[in-house]
């Protein structure tokens, strides 16, 4: 191992945690990691001891482990020593109303076509908005307390919520899972938190835009749900950053926990800037997403529909564990020019009775590459146990690829289980069929497409539902001819 | 580490053998050259994708010694209940890897078709053989592949000329014996259809053997333009519960506009590992390989399929049924990929699972890899029990469960069993579904 000199040196590094050079009022940390670089954010955040120690198990757990590379996509090796790990817009004082949020941010929010103003207004939207790691708005709050329901940024419960995290935090995802949900372990910058009582049915749709914004900063979002005994919450989570040239790495951990008779449903748009058409630039985008359905005839569904990133690399899981749960994925998965998406979802079967359920759309254009990798696992206590799996792809152009790898484990005999999947590309009669009305290719072509994904459209809140189509239509630009 | 030394050492010991043994000169390159790729691969942990679900730490564990000429005292008798009867086109016997003439027996072949042995082909047939053998199945990745290269003795050979039409049905039948020490043995198939020739070849593989042994098969098959090739593998290994390893691979190499119709069915053995691959490399051609799994114990059987589309035009088919008792566990994985610009490739896959006791278990990974847009490929994939609406059908009418259950679990693998066209091995294995299930018999007819 180490030589003794080097130990020493450690040892005195990190007992002088507070002379960081770096100055705590500046607004953003040094590129790269170091466990100096988790104290940093830890201190930033005011954060208590536990916390941190936390963060240090992670980091250090971190440091063993090597990048995974059994994805089915391609990208060059990430310097993890090249990315800052925390980074907040300049904030004067403590904001009480959306009026005092730096009208530069708001400005940015409208150009991306969701004025804060306007979500505020629309009926029963709360918005935890999150501009590069640090909640500048939160609305609704006051009616959300009455209820009992908290609903506020991560870094915030850590402080006022401190039971409630130290009990969830790492259930479902723990710190060791695997290198990104690790990495963010270590260094997560914020997130959301919402907790929903016991009995309490959440009146508004929750919502959360994340933002990347400045350079080179890794975002390193951690959200948590938790649903009390027949609790139920909706959460929306929609995603849109601006033109940059520098591929930006985005590694989210997201915590479901459903008690008895609870239900989460959590919904995701996710529209990041995919690169441009050669290839160049892009998000990528590794999360690890996980539900636990701990209690009984409780329900998790995910809900995705992932236009953007460059590299797409999620799987948002169940682990149904509650006798008579039940676990949902519903996703489209678009790709376009040199994009790569790997994805699906995994679903645990433990409790007797559990039923999954699983609709998987993949559509390639271009030069993408289009993966579902899905596992279904019936454990041996998991009786009477049913699964339905269904996965598209549709294949637009000779030069894309679409690939499915399904893993189907199954440890009961009285489990059912059903695995289908279809490779296919527009019909020319289809498309002929609408020209002859008068559509244009372009426009007939939206359409088949969005008929292809209505199944998991249906599935999104109203709002989503239109955003996702007309997303899927900008995507689609350029890909017919 | 030191286990893996040791494990190494044991192949290399049989390889030493092999290699001082006279060859000829162009296939000891080939040989070596396997034998280093082995060396690098070792024998896979379930780390390895492709063994994932299937743990081969037994076959590590033990010291395999090649399994030498003569002295097995096996008797027609003993292998006279899993020969097929119907082969008039002769039944060539292997026993431990050698060929085995006087359990052998000749049948009726018309003129021009070349059937033997391929230790002999060697030199008869040096020009064919050079060209073919361990030419076409040759991934890289697989370690018990490599192995068999580096360690085969001898299988069968068949080479039809061009037009040539076979009607007599061809079988060989390998056994492995062990008695005192745990054995190995390497058989090596070669069967190529020149244009226009038809030709049906059915392997039977069967263990005797009292303690471990490990056997391992590969057989090449080349397909010409317009060839037809029916192929069946029947894996018999360990009649005794848990002493017999096999892993065996099955690779066709596809012409133009031919077809290659193959069988796969597995009724026992410790652990029976089926990799079957098709490069369907001319268009207009056509793979179909049909499987029946059938197996209770402790025994794991896995299937492991792997089609290349490689050129327009082509259509496959895979369907694979399984049916498993007791602590019996099923692996299969099946892979479609469609190269660039393979348009118009039809392509499709079904595995389906029955699972009769709750300890059975079954991993399913039907993959497709898709590199063309104007396809049709889909798969499939079930895994279930009895339906009990069926069976209460059945007990209203007053069958006993125990008969009513079997009639439905014959019901299951015979919808496989009927895709076989050799008449003669679907009535015997039909006959060995029957004998496997409770009151079966009641439903065996004369």
């Amino acid at each position: 191992m180490s030589s003794p000199d080097t130990i020493l040196d450690q040892w005195e590094q990190s007992d002088y945690k507070w002379g960081f050079v770096t100055d705590i009022e500046s607004d953003s940390a040094p590129p790269g990691l170091s466990e100096e670089i988790v104290r940093f954010i830890s201190a930033k955040k005011e954060e208590p001891e536990w916390m941190l120690e936390w963060r240090l198990k992670a980091f250090r757990h971190w440091q063993t482990m090597t990048e995974p590379t059994w994805a089915n996509v391609e990208y060059p090796p990430i310097n993890f020593q090249d990315i800052i790990y925390y980074s907040a817009p300049k904030q004067k004082k403590k904001l009480n109303s959306l009026d005092e949020v730096d009208p530069e941010l708001l400005e940015t929010y409208k150009k991306l076509g969701i004025p804060l103003e306007e979500q505020k207004m629309l009926a029963g939207v709360a918005v935890d908005a999150v501009f590069d790691s640090v909640s500048v708005a939160t609305t609704f709050k006051d009616k959300l307390s009455e209820m009992g329901i908290i609903f506020c940024p991560f870094s915030e419960a850590v402080r006022e919520h401190p039971e409630l995290i130290r009990k969830y935090i790492g259930s479902v995802v723990p710190y060791s899972d695997n290198f990104y949900a690790t990495l963010n372990s270590a260094v997560f910058s914020d997130g959301s938190f919402v907790y929903v009582p016991k009995g309490v049915r959440c009146p508004m749709e929750l919502s959360t835009y994340f933002r990347i914004n400045a350079m080179s900063t890794g975002q390193f979002e951690r959200t948590l749900i938790v649903a009390d005994e027949g609790a139920h919450v909706s959460y929306l989570e929609g995603c849109t950053a601006p033109m940059r040239d520098e591929n930006q790495l985005h590694a989210a951990v997201v915590e479901l926990v459903a008690h008895d008779d609870a239900t989460i449903k959590y919904s995701t748009v996710q529209n990041w800037y995919p690169g441009d058409k050669n290839g160049v630039g892009g998000i990528y985008n590794f999360v690890t997403k996980r539900g636990k359905c701990a209690g009984r005839r409780s329900r998790i569904s995910w809900t995705q529909v992932e236009t953007g990133s460059a590299i797409t690399w999620k799987y948002p899981s169940c682990i149904l564990q509650g006798d008579d749960s039940v676990g949902e994925f519903y996703s489209v998965a678009m790709t376009n020019n040199y994009q790569q998406a790997d994805t699906g979802t995994k679903m645990i079967h433990i409790g007797k009775r559990t039923r999954s359920n699983i609709v998987s759309k993949g559509i390639s254009a271009g030069f993408s590459q289009n993966t579902y990798r899905g596992q279904v696992l019936i454990n041996k206590g998991a009786a009477n146990a049913r699964n339905y799996t269904q996965c598209d792809s549709m294949l637009m152009g000779d030069k894309c690829g679409a690939h499915t790898f399904p893993y189907i484990e199954v440890k009961n005999s009285t489990a059912h289980m059903e695995h289908e999947a279809t490779t296919s590309k527009i019909g020319e009669d289809q498309l002929f069929y609408c020209n002859q009305r008068g559509i244009n290719p372009e426009d007939a072509v939206s359409m088949i497409v969005n008929g292809f994904c209505k199944e998991v459209f249906r599935e999104l809140p109203m709002e989503f539902a239109v955003e996702a189509q007309k997303l899927l239509a900008i995507s689609l630009e350029g890909s017919v001819g | 580490m030191v286990e893996m030394t040791a494990e190494k050492n044991a192949y290399a010991e049989a390889f030493e053998i092999i290699e001082a043994q006279a060859g000829p000169s162009w296939l000891l390159p080939i040989r070596k050259a396997a034998m280093a790729r082995f060396a690098d691969l070792g024998i896979p942990t379930t780390r390895h994708e492709e063994w994932k679900f299937t743990n081969v730490a037994p076959i590590r564990k033990l010291d395999f010694a090649l399994a030498e000429v003569g002295g097995h005292g096996v008797t027609p008798d003993r292998i006279a209940p899993f020969v097929c009867d119907g082969a008039t086109g002769g039944t060539f016997v292997f026993v431990n890897g050698h060929f085995d003439k006087g359990l052998s027996k000749t049948g009726q072949l018309p003129a021009g078709i070349t059937v033997g042995s391929v230790a002999e082909a060697v030199s008869a047939n040096a020009g064919l053989l050079e060209q073919h053998l361990a030419r076409h199945a040759t991934n890289e990745q697989d370690a018990f592949l490599a192995l068999n290269t580096a360690l085969m003795r001898d299988g069968l050979f068949v080479h039809v000329p061009k037009g040539l039409v076979v009607e007599q049905p061809i079988q060989a039948v390998f056994v492995t014996t062990s008695e005192s020490d745990p054995t190995m043995a390497f058989s090596r198939n070669l069967i190529v259809a020149d244009e226009s020739s038809q030709v049906t070849v059915v392997e039977v593989h069967v263990g005797l053997g009292t303690i471990p042994f490990l056997a391992s098969s590969v057989t090449e098959i080349v397909v010409g333009d317009n060839a037809t090739v029916d192929h069946y593998r029947v894996t018999r290994e360990g009649e005794l519960p848990d002493n017999g390893f096999f892993v065996g691979t099955t690779h066709a190499q596809q012409g133009r506009d031919c077809n290659m119709r193959s069988f796969v069915a597995t009724t026992g053995g410790a652990i029976v590992r089926n990799d079957a691959t098709a490069w369907l490399g001319g268009e207009g051609s056509d793979f179909t390989i049909n499987g029946l799994t059938m197996i209770e114990g402790r025994q794991l059987a896995d299937n492991h399929l792997c089609i290349d589309h490689a050129v327009p035009h082509c259509t496959s088919w895979e369907y694979f049924k399984g049916v498993y008792d007791d602590d019996a566990r099923g692996v299969f994985s099946g892979r479609i990929n469609v190269h660039k610009d393979a348009q118009k490739t039809d392509a499709k896959q079904t595995n389906m699972s029955l699972l009769l006791s709750d300890r059975a278990l079954v991993d399913s990974k039907p993959q497709l890899e898709i590199f063309a847009d104007d396809v049709k490929c889909t798969h499939g994939a079930t895994i279930g029990q009895l339906d009990d609406e069926a069976l209460f059908y059945l007990r209203s009418r007053g069958m006993m469960r125990e008969a009513a259950r079997s009639l439905l679990v014959f019901g299951f693998c015979r919808e496989s069993l009927q895709e076989i066209r050799f008449t003669p091995l679907k009535k015997q294995l039909e006959a060995l579904v029957f004998e496997r299930l409770p009151h079966g018999n009641v439903f065996l007819e004369d």
